[in-house]
């Protein structure tokens, strides 16, 4: 069972509705990924085209909301974001996305944890959206941060855990949960970022551009629990024996004479 | 007489009814307000609070509601 | 606040452990709580030289080939605790003594002279006698000639502490003594050691107040040592979740003759305490790990490169015995009774580097 603040969740998967071909997929999409908490985007409403509303397609007595700030290129933007998307949904749950370069959408560190700083004292329940750099998740989780969300790699390029190392020492050493988000493109990546003791991925190009998202986001599905189960039973690696006898110390055992008693 | 405004409405100009809400404005706009939120001037104003937000001539409104979105 | 898991909890954890997962952990690239109980476990005895292996590779792989050295310097020998196992206890009949300020400068000032950089401020726990004004006075004195100046005194409050770093003191050493609360309410007869919980949240005080390094501890000899080390680990395991800015030490008494004739209720063998330190070792890659002069010097030079990272050396555990080397008084007696010269060319012969000067407090921004 994953608790973030005062929540529970059953499902470690989290979905993004974004790129669907249609409301009607999406909806499916979720509905197979088993997925209890959706990220949603805020946009100025299209005039011209008035009847297209991603809410009639979700069903929030089941699906738990998670507004995102997606477009802030700073922290100001993001905290403005951050009070209309409050004001929309009437949840404090809020994913702080910051990305002043459009073409990598990566993460701005510096206001990050600015805006961090401030919406939690403004009572917002933050997940920020991370490069995985490990520091910069311990400094978020001081700010008062729900959970951190360190990227396996950039948002829609679906290559996988590139930050396995980082990933691995926020793991280690974090407070909260941590939710790998961005770049997951694959259920084995999704299934190897649980192995390494995430406690819940995002996942939404890669299910939302699939040749069939529904089944898809069905194997996401399986894949997170499988990921999950064999980090809860304990995997055991094995290293190359090459590890077992190091050079620098050119002994395959040490001598241990000199104890006496 | 109806006496009309001129507001801003999502970066373009529209032609309001005096004392019309924001209710009324949604309405013409054919959105529901449930799914809607709005800032005025840079003020947030929640749907519930549309019907006593009266529109004055020269307001800046966005209307913004949720999107797909990562 | 830290709260210690339940000893015979510890123990079974150990228990239950088999051969199996002692090799299986020694083929893991990384350790946690679980398998360092399988390094604990009787069975792991038979794979102590791989054990050593595997530790010696991962402390040279982090701290280079080196050793850090320090003494001691005993400020007071006054004690208002009783524990049973300590020559200091307020039971004792042992010439008493409190340096005072010019003449803990005079000690410390003949240890400088013999090359020490870093020493350890150790003091019996008499408020009274000897308290924060007494230690931030002789810090302020002491700072500008030593590179690190560390305490192991009486549990304080995180603003004394506070205080104390901003004299100079960046390093507070305090020892659980032992994990396992039945026994620590049988060995701590009176004064306010007898509070096990306050002093397990000591650590935290300490490092909360800011303080660069803490030093955790049990003295091996009191109860089972092998959920000693388990509750070490659990101990060290929760400080660096919440104080990530922090680094820490863990240290080995093991106990010797002492004023009081106090038996040790297990005992503890160097085999057994080599495994401790392997064990602590493959579970914590980063945790300094000191071994006194408590020990032998056989014992310390063939541990060299193996586990341990900081030695102590020269040491007198009678406070004013630098000046005056005949003075009775001692905490405990010591093992290795070499000089800093001796022991420095102990690990040069060895092919380590001994490391006198570890860090630049002139970084340290914050000072009174």
């Amino acid at each position: 069972m994953l608790t973030i603040a005062d929540t529970r969740f059953t499902s470690r998967l989290f979905v993004g509705t974004g790129k669907f071909s249609s409301s009607r997929v999406m909806q499916e999409a979720i509905e197979a990924s088993g997925s209890q908490m959706v990220t949603v985007a805020l946009r100025r409403v299209d005039l011209n085209n008035p009847q297209d509303d991603i809410m009639q397609a979700l069903d929030r007595e089941r699906i738990h909301f998670l507004p995102n700030t997606s477009g802030a290129r700073n922290a100001e933007e993001a905290i403005r974001l951050a009070r209309l998307a409050r004001a929309a949904s009437g949840t404090a749950w809020l994913k702080l996305e910051v990305t002043p370069d459009p073409r990598t959408l990566l993460p701005d560190p510096v206001d990050t944890l600015k805006a961090t700083e401030l919406l939690v004292k403004e009572g917002f329940i933050v997940l920020p959206y991370m490069n995985a750099d490990p520091i910069l998740a311990l400094r978020l989780q001081d700010a008062g941060a729900a959970a951190v969300m360190p990227l396996g790699s950039p948002i829609g390029t679906n290559q996988g855990i590139k930050t396995a190392m980082q990933v691995e020492i926020i793991i280690e050493q974090a407070r909260v949960p941590v939710v790998v988000d961005a770049g997951i493109g694959a259920p084995s990546h999704a299934a190897q970022a649980m192995e390494m003791g995430a406690d819940a991925v995002l996942v939404n190009t890669a299910i939302a551009v699939a040749g069939d998202p529904v089944r898809m986001a069905h194997a996401f599905k399986i894949a997170v629990e499988a990921g999950r189960e064999a980090f809860e039973a304990g995997l055991g690696r094995t290293s190359k024996t090459a590890s077992a006898s190091s050079p620098a110390t050119g002994m395959l055992n040490a001598n241990l004479d000199f104890i006496q008693n | 007489m109806i006496r009309t405004m001129d507001i801003i409405c999502n970066g373009e100009q529209r032609t309001v009814e005096e004392k019309s809400t924001l209710t009324d404005l949604a309405a013409s706009l054919d959105l529901d307000p449930q799914t809607l939120v709005a800032e005025i001037n840079g003020r947030i104003i929640e749907h519930n609070n549309f019907i006593n937000r009266e529109l004055r001539d020269g307001d800046r409104v966005e209307l913004i509601r949720f999107v797909g979105g990562g | 606040m830290y709260t210690s898991t339940d000893f015979a909890k510890l123990q079974q954890w150990i228990a239950r452990t088999s051969d199996s997962d002692v090799h299986s952990v020694l083929n893991k690239k990384k350790a946690d709580i679980h398998d360092l109980a399988a390094l604990l476990s009787p069975a792991a005895d038979k794979f102590l030289p791989q054990m050593a292996a595997h530790s010696s590779r991962i402390t040279q792989q982090r701290f280079g080939r080196t050793t850090q050295i320090y003494a001691p310097l005993y400020l007071s020998n006054l004690c208002t605790n009783r524990c049973a196992y300590c020559g200091f206890s307020a039971d004792n009949t042992i010439p008493r003594r409190k340096l005072t300020i010019d003449e803990a400068e005079a000690e410390a000032r003949i240890l400088s002279e013999r090359g020490f950089q870093h020493i350890l401020l150790v003091t019996g726990e008499a408020p009274k006698a000897v308290g924060v004004d007494y230690l931030e006075e002789l810090a302020l004195r002491l700072r500008d000639r030593f590179a690190a100046l560390s305490i192991e005194v009486q549990p304080l409050e995180q603003n004394e502490y506070r205080r104390l770093f901003k004299a100079g003191i960046t390093a507070v050493a305090v020892y659980q003594e032992t994990y396992d609360r039945s026994i620590y309410d049988q060995v701590h007869l009176s004064g306010k050691k007898c509070d096990f919980d306050y002093r397990l949240d000591t650590p935290a005080r300490a490092a909360a107040a800011g303080m660069r390094e803490i030093g955790i501890g049990a003295l091996l000899g009191l109860s089972d040592w092998r959920a000693e080390g388990l509750a070490l680990a659990l101990h060290l395991e929760w400080l660096r979740k919440h104080f990530w800015q922090t680094s820490f030490t863990v240290s080995f008494p093991r106990l010797r003759p002492a004023a009081g004739d106090f038996e040790p209720l297990v005992l503890v063998s160097e085999r057994n305490l080599s495994q401790l330190i392997f064990a602590l070792r493959i579970f914590d890659h980063d945790v300094g790990l000191i071994l006194s002069t408590r020990e032998e010097s056989r014992f310390r030079d063939g541990m060299v490169g193996l586990g341990p990272t900081r030695y102590s050396a020269g040491s007198c555990t009678a406070p004013g015995g630098y000046s005056n080397p005949e003075l009775e008084g001692e905490q405990f007696s010591v093992g290795d009774h070499r000089s800093i010269n001796e022991v420095s060319n102990a690990l040069i012969a060895k092919g380590f580097d001994p490391v006198y000067k570890d860090w630049d407090k002139e970084f340290q921004v914050e000072s009174l």
